[in-house]
């Protein structure tokens, strides 16, 4: 097979070159194919094979991730999922083949349910059917990819992805997918090189031994020449030698090439992500996303248990400012118990801040929590997907009231100010006329709703451009707002880690960005390149 | 096998049978459900679930079971259950429903 060059999008930065590990269980059928008795035996033996990889799989993860995996073993566990398949079996069907339509049937049964919750389910069976298969045909086990491959397929499940050592140089291509998959999201935070849509992949049968893959311009080379491997790997060479240079530079601030300071700040998921992290790295937390308090099946967090949170990541700062976000559900982050099942159009539904004004009682529980957390740093909160100054000014209310209560029974509290996210297109227009302490650019939904283009379908994923000359006058736009009335503009949304668009974010007059923690090496190597 | 069991239980008592709204904001799915039936597999008793009263009746033994009747947010669960531990088994069953299985 002669060199074949691939196009799709980027969907996680970095270059990785490695052995192709196809993900399609089809590619490999078995090898030997018994009596019934034989095949019965086989069958059993990989659904319990897999049982074994998953229950090992969950010791490695926690949360979310962790309720997906149990679900998959409590399925696995149950005969009913295998009893079609054994009868096939019994009447002479290989094992493989009896399993594959049993399971295909189960999946047509979620992905034809009138839910959007069941139909997200299916991917759950996909992921139990193919590591079944995995076993049964002893070939590409899932567990057995290695880390340095480059892992190519049609999609990647997140039990897979999760699977795999990806500290050891490998990198995912896809036919499909999204850079707004849950994968990609943990592709970046990993420092995996993701390139997605590359469109159906041009092998029949036999699957190529090596892949260049290229996560900045999202182009993937399969089976290269010598002379192509020869100039990657010297690229390679050259970023990884620029990498080194810029962790050097990690701990120093971030200034531009004419001295501007920049305050490069963190984005944070959950505690998790700072344990082992330098703060030195950083200006301060610029997101906490407070999503995953209200994650799994342990109900509404409680108002201690969130000024635990709160108080660790605040001490962790050491005096350095923390901007915490409070509940940000709704849209693409459905929360049992509080979103709104059903919504036609989710992402102009009720989310965001308009959740928390719905449920006073459960707001309320967090802005006390934010109230007692407040005296051990520098605290600020701020109100996702504003879109009106009442908006602001009801949660200003609340927020004196809870400090008010709370200082009223003796407790200790402080009241941190409140800034507004401008990720709505009507709230960056109109920046000026909110009293906000200050104002954080989520780059994702602004861009989303100004360009009428989800960030999950990958058909109009060119369109969701973070670039577009509308996107940055929105920007431009709210950074005069902040200049005017005297408060701190900051972006935190994934433009600020593309350091394709840093120029044009300092250029617009930015002076904070917030970023994961992987990516603060390379912006603020990047800023050190920009003239304003 | 649990059936077998519940099978013979059910020779000896006559079903007991009540219903529940399912409050949880996303029906009986996954998490849900592996909740639903490890309660269930707590008791000796047969335990079925139905969407309508006169069913078809479901294991609530099994998850694959569960899952397949997709039971939605606001739906009618009904319960019918036989077994020497039929009455614990139906106050447990009832108690997880309206406490929208930790979730709500």
């Amino acid at each position: 097979m002669g060199e074949i060059h691939l196009t799709g999008h980027p969907a996680s930065p970095g270059l990785a070159i490695g052995p192709v590990a196809v993900l399609t269980s089809a590619v490999a059928s078995r090898a030997m194919r018994g009596d019934p008795a034989q095949e019965a035996t086989a069958l059993k033996a990989a659904i319990e094979g897999a049982a074994v990889e998953l229950a090992e799989l969950i010791a490695t993860v926690h949360g979310e991730a962790a309720e997906i995996l149990e679900f998959q073993v409590a399925m696995l566990g149950d005969d009913a999922l295998a009893e079609g398949a054994y009868e096939a079996v019994a009447a002479g069907t290989a094992a493989d083949e009896a399993w594959r339509a049993a399971l295909d049937e189960e999946i047509a049964g979620y992905r034809a349910a009138d839910e959007e919750y069941f139909r997200a389910r299916a991917a759950d069976l996909v992921d139990i059917r193919d590591r079944v298969l995995a076993g049964l045909n002893g070939a590409d086990a899932i567990a057995k990819i290695s880390g340095d491959s480059v892992v190519m397929g049609d999609e990647i499940s997140p039990s897979t992805f999760l699977a795999v050592d990806w500290t050891r140089g490998g990198a995912i291509a896809l036919a499909a997918g999204s850079p707004s998959s849950h994968v990609a999201m943990l592709a970046r935070s990993r420092g995996a090189p993701m390139v997605v849509g590359l469109g159906p992949l041009p092998w029949n049968g036999q699957p190529p031994s090596l892949a260049l893959v290229d996560g900045d311009t999202g182009t993937v080379i399969i089976d290269p020449k010598p002379e192509t491997r020869r100039l990657f790997e010297h690229r390679m060479a050259a970023a990884n030698a620029a990498r080194i240079a810029a962790d050097a530079g990690r701990l120093k601030p971030a200034l531009t090439a004419d001295g501007r300071r920049i305050a490069v700040l963190l984005n944070v998921a959950a505690p998790e992500d700072l344990a082992g992290l330098d703060p030195a790295i950083c200006d301060g937390i610029g997101l906490v996303r407070t999503e995953f308090l209200f994650e799994g099946s342990r109900g509404l967090p409680g108002e201690d248990a969130q000024y635990a949170v709160y108080r660790r990541i605040l001490e962790w700062a050491a005096g350095r400012p923390v901007t915490i976000r409070t509940l940000d559900a709704g849209g693409d982050k459905p929360i049992a118990g509080l979103t709104i099942d059903g919504e036609r159009n989710p992402f102009l539904g009720l989310r965001g801040i308009r959740l928390s004004l719905a449920r006073p009682e459960v707001f309320r529980v967090q802005l006390r929590a934010l109230c007692r957390a407040a005296v051990h740093g520098t605290l600020k909160v701020m109100l996702p997907m504003i879109a009106i100054p009442a908006e602001l000014d009801r949660a200003n209310a609340m927020l004196d009231a809870e400090f008010a209560a709370l200082k009223a029974d003796g407790i200790a509290c402080a009241r941190p100010p409140l800034g507004i996210m401008v990720e709505v297109p009507a709230a960056a227009l109109c920046a000026e006329d909110f009293g906000a302490a200050f104002y954080s650019i989520g780059s994702n939904d602004l861009t989303q709703y100004t360009m009428a283009a989800a960030r999950d379908i990958g058909a109009v994923a060119d369109l969701n451009d973070a670039g577009h000359p509308a996107v940055l006058a929105l920007i431009a736009r709210t950074v005069e707002a902040g200049r005017k009335r005297g408060v701190e503009v900051s972006l935190c949304g994934d433009a600020a880690a593309d350091t394709r668009l840093t120029n044009a974010l300092l250029a617009r007059g930015l002076t904070a960005l917030s970023v994961s923690p992987i990516a603060v090496a390379r912006l603020k190597a990047t800023i050190a390149g920009v003239t304003v | 096998m649990h059936d077998a069991n519940a099978n013979r239980a059910a020779q000896t008592f006559a079903p007991l049978t009540a219903s529940a709204v399912l409050v949880n904001p996303v029906g009986l799915h996954a998490r849900p459900s592996v909740k639903l039936t490890q309660c269930a597999k707590g008791f000796t008793a047969k335990i079925e679930i139905a969407l309508a009263a006169d069913g078809p009746w479901t294991d609530a033994k099994s998850p694959v079971k569960v899952m397949r009747v997709k039971a939605p947010q606001g739906a009618t669960l009904h319960f019918r259950i036989a077994g020497p531990d039929g009455e614990a088994a139906l106050a447990a069953m009832l108690a997880l429903v309206h406490d929208g299985f930790g979730e709500a």
